[in-house]
């Protein structure tokens, strides 16, 4: 069943929907969300949601439960090609949990976390933006970790990331639903613009394996990955200290030893190479710059430390 | 006067962006004024471009305090003005949304650490703010609630009202915020404008830079006396929210005083003209803000009114 979650008026002959589809069926009260577009430019949750909503329709029979998908949160920003709210310049994943009384922004923000308020489970995709390249990954802070741990192991994702809580991400939605007792896990794969197609099948199997595990699915699963976890593993970082074109060498995905060549920036103008790039520690690269053109500063490349490195700290 | 770059970046094809700082005085670090954080914020800019060209004056005449220096820092994300952009050329982030910065990080926090260490160990830091819906403020000064800032303070400026705003997560990481946390008595001073610019709030502003100045005994030119600043609560401050979509159009101005249940505005139909919502005021007060765009969507703040 199609609902208007939340709706706003717009200038011209126009109304701002947000939408969900609700399937449900048999007895069961438990309730999976799944929820993807806050950022318009992200796309591997449009092909996600699809595979999930059609899926659940053609063996409707195993399902007992309720699973309603949220496609596009920001459906302007969507429209558009927009990464943020269109007209706010607004990055729609720092207005959460919103306001009743606030400005539209916040009115459909509050609208949304009402909605999602009491599902059992809520999981939240995002692709990289246009500019990396991401290995599907969950990434869960670390005071919500030892909840959200043993979830996110049933995903079928290649990696969990674990990281420091940071007091300006307490305005996503994740976070906002966290807090209010909602299990969210935040899904991070592909690239921003793109749908990567293997990625959506490899977590469509996730998503179907968590169904099982909490018990809302009955039909068939496949067995899922067992997931890098980040825990006492440092994460490299290597942003670019020129201006130029930046071509890897480097594979995604691929285990580099530390001080090996990964790309290089170019000066195109001079025909030079303006900087080497060179992993900082030993590990799998799992974000990649996928946007040639950089600035000094910007990230080319994140490595996840090799397991046996555990306890030393990586260069960066 | 000293004119210095405090910042360098490289780009693969433009000329670099040098952020250029503007020292008067010599000796303890008083007091510094940042403009233009974003690419829009024009009157910003020019706002200090004008207190630039007093404090020269200023110091010609020996009428900086001895033993104190004045930083101002008119543009630093010039890049995006030049091509009509508000936030970052190439990835959209917002400067003033990555304070302290990091110098090993990403473009815009290595900018914003760039300038940060160059803006550490000032007593106090002005910033020249805007807001990010299109609209006039009545020219005023802010602060964030940290705990650190004295709200007093604020009556030094000598604007008409001085507002106190209780921090939010998104607030953490820009500049206001972050200076205090580094023990600078930080305040945001806003020119009504932003995308263009407004010589009177423009000279409002400039004049209640200075005026703090003097008041502050970095300057002795004295400046003439402003208001008796009113210290508001921000929760104080009343906002009016479109209750349809359409054609906006205000009756009333910035500064206006207004009654209970009075019409302020109205929307009326793009297509056939027709009113479809009257807006009034809840309260008797002030007009702090008025939204200033001819399209206006539902639940868009059209009027902030300083209640009575």
């Amino acid at each position: 069943m199609i609902k208007t979650i939340a709706q706003a008026a717009l200038a011209v002959n126009e109304k701002l929907k947000i939408r969900k589809n609700s399937i449900k069926n048999g007895s069961g009260k438990t309730r999976l969300s799944i929820v993807t577009g806050i950022h318009g430019d992200e796309l591997e949750g449009q092909y996600l949601a699809y595979l999930i909503g059609s899926r659940i329709q053609e063996n409707i029979e195993f399902l007992n439960g309720t699973v309603d998908i949220y496609p596009a949160l920001n459906p302007l920003g969507i429209d558009s090609i927009t990464r943020g709210i269109p007209l706010f310049d607004l990055d729609m994943n720092r207005v959460f949990p919103g306001s009743k009384e606030g400005t539209m922004p916040e009115t459909i923000a509050a609208a949304i976390i009402d909605d999602l308020h009491g599902s059992d489970m809520c999981i939240d995709v995002h692709s990289s933006n246009i500019f990396l390249k991401e290995i599907p990954q969950i990434r869960i802070s670390v005071p919500t970790a030892e909840t959200l741990v043993p979830y996110a192991k049933m995903l079928n994702v290649d990696l969990i990331w674990v990281h420091d809580s940071a007091t300006v991400l307490e305005s996503t939605l994740a976070h906002t639903l966290n807090s209010m007792g909602t299990k969210t896990l935040v899904v991070e794969m592909g690239v921003g613009m793109r749908i990567t197609k293997e990625y959506c099948f490899q977590l469509l199997d996730g998503v179907f394996n968590l169904m099982k595990n909490i018990g809302m699915w009955s039909g068939e699963t496949v067995p899922v990955r067992e997931p890098m976890i980040s825990l006492n593993r440092s994460v490299g970082f290597v942003n670019s200290d020129a201006a130029g074109i930046f071509v890897p060498c480097a594979e995604f995905g691929e285990h580099v030893k530390k001080g090996q060549l990964i790309g290089r920036v170019l000066d195109p103008l001079m025909g030079k190479t303006a900087a080497d790039i060179k992993a900082v520690c030993d590990g799998i690269i799992f974000t990649l710059r996928e946007y040639p053109v950089v600035y000094g500063g910007s990230l080319l490349a994140r490595i996840l430390q090799s397991a046996e490195k555990n306890g030393e700290e990586a260069e960066v | 006067m000293t004119k210095e770059i405090i910042y360098t970046l490289r780009s693969p094809y433009r000329e670099n962006l040098d952020v250029t700082a503007f020292r008067f005085g010599k000796g303890r670090k008083a007091a510094a004024i940042v403009g233009a954080l974003r690419g829009n914020e024009i009157q910003q800019m020019y706002v200090c471009s004008q207190l630039i060209r007093e404090l020269k004056k200023l110091e010609e005449k020996g009428q900086i305090s001895p033993d104190m220096e004045i930083t101002v820092i008119p543009c630093v994300n010039y890049y995006s003005m030049n091509i009509g952009k508000r936030f970052w050329t190439m990835d959209n982030t917002d400067i003033n949304r990555m304070f302290p910065g990091y110098d090993m990080g990403e473009t815009t926090q290595r900018i914003a650490d760039g300038v940060f260490s160059y803006l550490q160990g000032y007593e106090y830091g002005i910033q020249l703010a805007s807001f990010y819906q299109p609209g006039n403020f009545l020219a005023h000064v802010k602060m964030m609630e940290t705990g650190f800032t004295d709200k007093e303070l604020m009556k030094l400026f000598g604007m008409e009202y001085g507002i106190v705003r209780e921090p939010r997560p998104y607030d953490t990481t820009t500049l206001n915020y972050n200076w205090q946390i580094w023990e600078t008595k930080a305040f945001s001073v806003y020119a009504s404008a932003t995308d263009s610019i407004d010589k009177k709030s423009a000279e409002t502003a400039l004049e209640a830079i200075l005026r703090f100045l003097y008041n502050t005994g970095i300057i002795t030119r004295k400046i003439r006396s402003g208001y008796l600043t009113e210290i508001i609560p921000e929760a104080n401050i009343a906002q009016i929210h479109s209750d349809a979509a359409g054609i906006f159009v205000s009756s009333v101005s910035i500064g206006d005083h207004v009654n209970e249940n009075e019409i302020i505005g109205k929307i009326t139909d793009p297509f056939d003209g027709e009113t479809i919502s009257l807006i009034r005021t809840n309260f008797p007060g002030i007009v702090y803000f008025e939204y200033n765009a001819s399209l206006i969507n539902e639940n868009t703040v059209c009027f902030k009114i300083i209640k009575e």
